[in-house]
């Protein structure tokens, strides 16, 4: 599903964020990224949401290279990809189940389906009775799992994660955690980047570790041409 | 060959759905335009002395402009008027008799490009002069009458023309007994050479005015742009293309225009009012019918819709210069 080759990439100055790069994540797995704060996790992540281009090698994301993908393309492919961020990035001006219905608003779903979509993403994250809400109303755990909610309600099938627990109490943490494994055992390919040690020992997934912009451990590649469909 | 009936009425339901599918998506797209247009609007509405702000200041720009050609238009309406009732005034000699001027009058009536003359005796001449004038005095100082006898030819439709009055006027300059012969249209011909000028001078400043509401909307809207910035990452975020994001503000943009339009409809409508009395004085005093005329129905929903696309286009600019640029890399933290 995803797929790194060889992927360097290079900020004007001589900083190098990422350095050759391999690794691939199969349909459905769920795998950590770690490393020290700077060591290019949220490089990686925006590599593949296209938020930056990489400065050699490929990203490729569902089959599809991403290098050369035309500008106007871009938002068809955020709308695959679900994102999860520390600090959430809800809008304050609207109520939950507006904030969880972007994604669809952006597709142009009719209003039952939006409804009806909404109120299952609410209800996997347990908060169908809040839809009402504003964001500001519910606890830092309630506002992630909005998040959450928003990042999977249009069912994409990469869900990247940056930090998701990074505010959370160990308790809250690992329900999120719960959360993100379901998704993967649907068949939703997980990636998140966590410094939280305590947390991946824990779950014990394949981890992905990053050392100054080079993968050290975790990045068998998925062989061959073909990224996992 | 045998058709399956089974297959042929699946694929009948196969193209209802995809039909369905296409004519929700219409739908929920018109939709979407509605709701974009109606919270645009309510935004204005929430902040009403900013937008009122705005919609005076793009108001003002209009109304300017367009006060000034129903001005031009006015003029023009005048000046058309007197030269279709253009007249060649002949002055006959001081010492030709009145009965000679009788033939002269008689001799231009018989011709085919005149369509009246009218004899003006001297005496009558004086008459009116002197009660016109408020000179009765200084008229008694003279010996005799200074004035002559005149001939007020009216052409015919046909030799209306710059070229026919020319040719009318060689001709009477040509006849006996005739001193002068001269076409007052000199000051038509200024005043039109004016109202050239002035409606050049009027685009000029339309263009400028106008692009003056570009850059008025376009900094308001960018205002806006900034404010709400989180929404617009989160947009981009999650796919939403470019044409998504820049909706709302361009709905905002022809709202403003619209507001615009209609607070220039009433400082026009408020201004006629307030001048219509003085003007009318005025025209009475040149013995005039001129008249300021307002806009008409088309005239009004011209300017408006001029107004919104205004506002459209400057929403459009601001969009371009600071919307397409925003990236939602920033709110993805550090490296």
């Amino acid at each position: 599903m995803i797929e790194f080759r060889q992927v360097t990439k290079r900020y004007d100055s001589d900083h190098t964020a990422l350095r050759q790069v391999n690794f691939g994540l199969a349909r459905g797995e769920l795998a950590f990224l770690t490393g020290h704060s700077g060591a290019g996790k949220s490089t990686l992540l925006k590599l593949i949401m296209v938020m930056e281009r990489p400065s050699a090698g490929e990203v490729i994301v569902g089959g599809q290279v991403l290098n050369r993908l035309p500008r106007r393309q871009i938002p068809y492919i955020r709308r695959h990809i679900g994102v999860v961020f520390q600090n959430h990035q809800l809008l304050f001006d609207r109520t939950v189940f507006d904030n969880v219905a972007m994604p669809l608003e952006v597709v142009g779903a009719s209003p039952r389906d939006t409804g009806r979509r909404v109120r299952a993403a609410l209800d996997k994250v347990g908060l169908l009775n809040k839809e009402k809400m504003n964001p500001m109303q519910l606890s830092g755990g309630e506002q992630q799992r909005v998040g959450i909610a928003r990042a999977v309600v249009n069912k994409p099938p990469v869900l990247l994660a940056d930090e998701p627990t990074g505010n959370l109490d160990p308790a809250l943490s690992a329900d999120i955690m719960r959360l993100f494994g379901q998704f993967s055992q649907v068949g939703v390919t997980v990636l998140i980047a966590t410094h939280d040690i305590a947390l991946i020992n824990e779950i014990g997934r394949r981890t992905l570790t990053l050392d100054h912009g080079r993968l050290t451990a975790g990045g068998s590649p998925l062989t061959g041409g073909v990224s996992g469909h | 060959m045998a058709t399956d009936p089974r297959r042929k009425s699946e694929q009948a339901r196969g193209a209802n759905r995809s039909r369905s599918a296409w004519r929700e998506q219409v739908e929920s797209y018109l939709t979407h335009h509605r709701k974009v247009a109606r919270d645009s609007a309510q935004r204005l509405w929430h902040t009403p002395v900013a937008s009122l702000m705005t919609w005076t200041v793009m108001g003002v720009a209009l109304a300017l402009p367009v006060a000034l050609l129903l001005l031009l238009t006015s003029l023009q309406g005048v000046s058309a008027g007197w030269e279709s009732s253009a007249r060649v005034t002949a002055y006959i000699q001081l010492g030709v008799p009145l009965e000679q001027a009788q033939e002269l009058r008689d001799e231009m009536a018989a011709d085919g490009r005149v369509a009246s003359v009218e004899l003006v005796d001297r005496d009558q001449a004086l008459k009116e002069f002197r009660a016109s004038s408020g000179l009765e005095e200084a008229l008694d100082y003279l010996e005799e009458n200074p004035l002559p006898h005149t001939l007020l030819v009216t052409p015919e439709e046909s030799a209306r023309s710059a070229d026919g009055v020319q040719a009318l006027v060689r001709y009477m300059e040509g006849m006996e007994g005739v001193e002068k012969v001269q076409v007052d249209l000199g000051w038509l011909q200024r005043l039109n050479t004016m109202t050239e000028l002035l409606a050049r001078a009027v685009w000029a400043l339309a263009i400028l005015l106008a692009a003056a509401v570009v850059l008025v909307i376009g900094n308001t809207v960018r205002l806006s742009i900034e404010s709400r910035r989180d929404e617009i990452l989160v947009a981009k975020l999650v796919g939403g293309t470019d044409s998504f994001v820049r909706r709302p503000f361009l709905y905002t943009g022809a709202w403003f225009g619209l507001g615009g339009g209609v607070v220039a409809l009433i400082l026009l409508q408020l201004s006629l009012w307030w001048l219509s009395g003085p003007v009318e004085r005025l025209a009475g005093l040149y013995r005039s019918d001129f008249s300021l005329n307002g806009l008409d129905v088309d005239g009004a929903l011209a300017l408006i819709i001029i107004a919104m696309l205004l506002g459209w286009l400057g929403a459009w600019v601001a969009v371009k210069r600071h919307l397409d640029d925003m990236e939602p890399g920033d709110i993805a933290g550090g490296a």
